[in-house]
């Protein structure tokens, strides 16, 4: 008896561990983008190696891109003199060894975890990296998939393979009906809540229960995609209809017989009953309200009708709330708003930017308000501008931008300014994470939109059944 | 990458938990091309105003933080991004081990493969180490042990092969080539494989 976790890695061990050594593992996917993979590139060259399976490496720019439109070089001065040159290098890499690079003339650039599933790269029970640690999201489709550093970039380029000694599994059953206005944004900062910014560390999560079953595959990226943010270095959900249904039919997913074959293999990635995990929590869909982080961590967050909690005398606590400038006893949506942004790899995807933009429709960004909504791939753009949605968002008074990761990270020109209050869909609410100063409410499609309608943290729900 | 058994060096103490990966080297300094030169970005947000003067009350810019190689950090330090700037940008500034209660898993791993010692103690060794910043400590890698000025010592945790790698100044990618039969092995195998 295993579990979902245990069959994948058992599939990809070339050499096994022992008490001295660490597993040999395959990976069968590696995806890279331009700021993580440069010095493994340099260290290449330094050894004369060359990359083992450009074939099995997807290679894309999305960290320091600009999200305006990049037709020549020249476009690329928005983001400045050394993101500019890491992204030629980038091209310059790709070109000398053999991979391919969709860039700025590819219909297919995106952000790293979005085009991945996107194309169909992303099956189940893969084995797939990336030098970035919201390589949980591929984890959705029951992958096993975690971020790296760039010596074992190096790595995978060079041998494919990677040393690794076996994580503990934890398991979070989540059950119950989500309420109207409650969506996967939700479940996963309330889980991360629950066990804190370390729970998960040393760990694989499996997300399980019938709410975690319900949800789409959009959906799904976004709960596995913060997996990190509680520690663990990968989430996975078993595969099932839900799955098979996205991935059927996608540019890079066998065909004909091939897709008999690997639907077969797929079918049998789920937990055995009885097989056991080294941690269980739980937690009550029907419980949750619309989430909101109140600190500097994803861990610090409450429900949207809560007051923010005391902390008693903790120095870090209290360093939090300073650097926040948010009042224990009161609730987030009190505060002033000044900054949106609505996009990243938790949620930049089609279903996302329709969430927003049903709140959006006919009403107005309040003034003051800066909101930006950045798809994560020029595919999700393609999509979401076929059904009209860039115009709801521009009508409303937002910007809406080319692929990339832009405000989640803030290291292409795209930032909130010192003392601003942005209210995100990302990842992370780190102090200066969105630029020096900026402060970071994470938060779901709906309740992002819903705050920049009203000018301060806002309840998605009032806006909402029209 | 050095060979590294033991040393000793005094404390810089930073007791705030979650001290994640974006706080040790910002976003904004990830557009470099190469792993050298990072330490002047350290903390630098932390280290230094809007106007570019040292914050004095910042551990690190105190006279007794110079020449001290080991950073004690409150718990579930390197949490966040997996850039692998963070530890260059460590070792570069010139510390050699980090020590805390509990460390991220992408920044410790990170962290072996550069030689920048990640070492896990038990709280009641950790309350110490903060309360009494600026010490002297020795950390030996060969024992896994770290050395109070008291002569208290206590061992760590690390992997087996990640020591043996430090110890020995070797790199992780030399013992993955010696695998490549069993990789190409592997690969015929799994007919499957895309």
């Amino acid at each position: 008896m295993r579990t979902l976790f245990e069959k994948v890695w058992d599939e990809h061990v070339v050499v096994p561990a022992t008490d001295d050594t660490p597993s040999v593992l395959y990976i069968d996917l590696h995806i890279i983008h331009e700021v993580t993979t440069p010095q493994a590139f340099s260290m290449l060259r330094d050894r004369g190696l060359s990359v083992r399976r450009p074939d099995l490496t997807l290679a894309t720019m999305d960290h320091s891109t600009p999200t305006t439109p990049v037709r020549t070089f020249k476009d690329l001065a928005v983001v400045g003199e050394s993101a500019a040159n890491q992204i030629r290098q980038m091209q310059q890499n790709c070109r000398d060894f053999g991979i391919d690079l969709l860039g700025f003339d590819s219909d297919r650039r995106g952000i790293v975890h979005v085009i991945g599933p996107e194309l169909g790269a992303t099956q189940p029970g893969k084995t797939i990296v990336c030098g970035d640690s919201h390589s949980s999201t591929h984890g959705a489709f029951g992958a096993l998939a975690f971020g790296i550093g760039t010596t074992e970039v190096g790595h995978v380029l060079a041998t494919q393979c990677l040393l690794q000694r076996r994580p503990k599994t934890l398991a979070v059953n989540v059950s119950g009906r989500l309420p109207a206005g409650v969506g996967a944004k939700d479940i996963i900062l309330a889980v991360i809540g629950r066990i804190g910014v370390d729970g998960g560390t040393g760990h694989v999560i499996e997300y399980r229960g019938d709410a975690i079953s319900a949800l789409d595959m959009e959906s799904r990226m976004t709960v596995c995609n913060m997996s990190i943010e509680g520690g663990a270095r990968a989430g996975m959900i078993a595969p099932d209809d839900t799955t098979f249904e996205y991935l059927a039919g996608r540019p890079r997913v066998p065909r004909g017989e091939t897709w008999d074959a690997a639907l077969a293999r797929w079918q049998e990635l789920v937990t055995d009953e009885g097989a056991t995990f080294d941690n269980e929590v739980s937690i009550d869909a029907s419980s949750l309200e619309p989430m909101v982080t109140f600190g500097t961590n994803p861990g610090m967050v409450i429900g949207i009708s809560e007051p923010v909690p005391d902390g008693g005398d903790d120095p870090s606590f209290r360093k939090a709330l300073d650097y926040m400038q948010v009042m224990p006893g009161k609730p987030m949506t009190e505060n002033d708003v000044d900054v949106v942004f609505i996009g990243s790899c938790t949620n930049g995807r089609l279903s996302d930017i329709e969430e927003a933009a049903s709140i959006l429709e006919g009403r107005q960004v309040a003034d003051g308000v800066r909101m930006l909504v950045v798809p994560g791939s020029q595919q999700v753009k393609r999509e979401a501008e076929a059904r009209g949605l860039d115009r709801v968002i521009t009508d409303a008074g937002a910007e809406w931008r080319e692929a990339g990761c832009s405000m989640c990270i803030g290291m292409n020109g795209d930032i909130a300014l010192p003392g601003q209050l942005s209210v995100s869909t990302s990842n992370r609410n780190f102090e200066g994470r969105q630029g020096i100063g900026a402060r970071t409410v994470l938060a779901s499609p709906a309740t992002a939109a819903a705050s920049a309608v009203r000018g301060k943290v806002a309840d998605p729900r009032q806006l909402m059944n029209r | 990458m050095e060979a590294i058994k033991t040393f000793r060096s005094r404390t810089v103490v930073l007791p705030t938990r979650d001290i994640d990966t974006d706080q040790i080297i910002a976003a904004r300094f990830l557009t470099t091309t190469t792993r050298e030169g990072l330490g002047k970005s350290l903390f630098f947000d932390l280290r230094f105003d809007a106007d570019g003067n040292e914050r004095p009350e910042f551990p690190l810019n105190g006279p007794e933080a110079r020449g001290a190689d080991i950073l004690v950090a409150g718990n579930n330090f390197g949490c966040g991004s997996s850039r692998e700037h963070a530890p260059w940008a460590l070792l570069d500034y010139g510390f050699r081990a980090v020590i805390s209660t509990e460390i991220a898993d992408i920044f410790r791993n990170n962290s072996l493969k550069n030689g920048l010692v990640p070492i896990v103690v038990p709280e009641d060794v950790h309350t110490w180490l903060v309360d009494n910043p600026g010490v002297e400590v020795e950390i030996d890698v060969e024992a896994l042990s770290l050395t109070l000025p008291d002569g208290t010592t206590t061992t760590y945790p690390m992997d087996g092969f990640a020591r043996h790698c430090l110890i020995e100044g070797l790199d992780q990618l030399g013992f993955l080539q010696q695998h490549d039969a069993a990789i190409e092995q592997f690969e015929k195998e799994r007919p499957w494989t895309p």
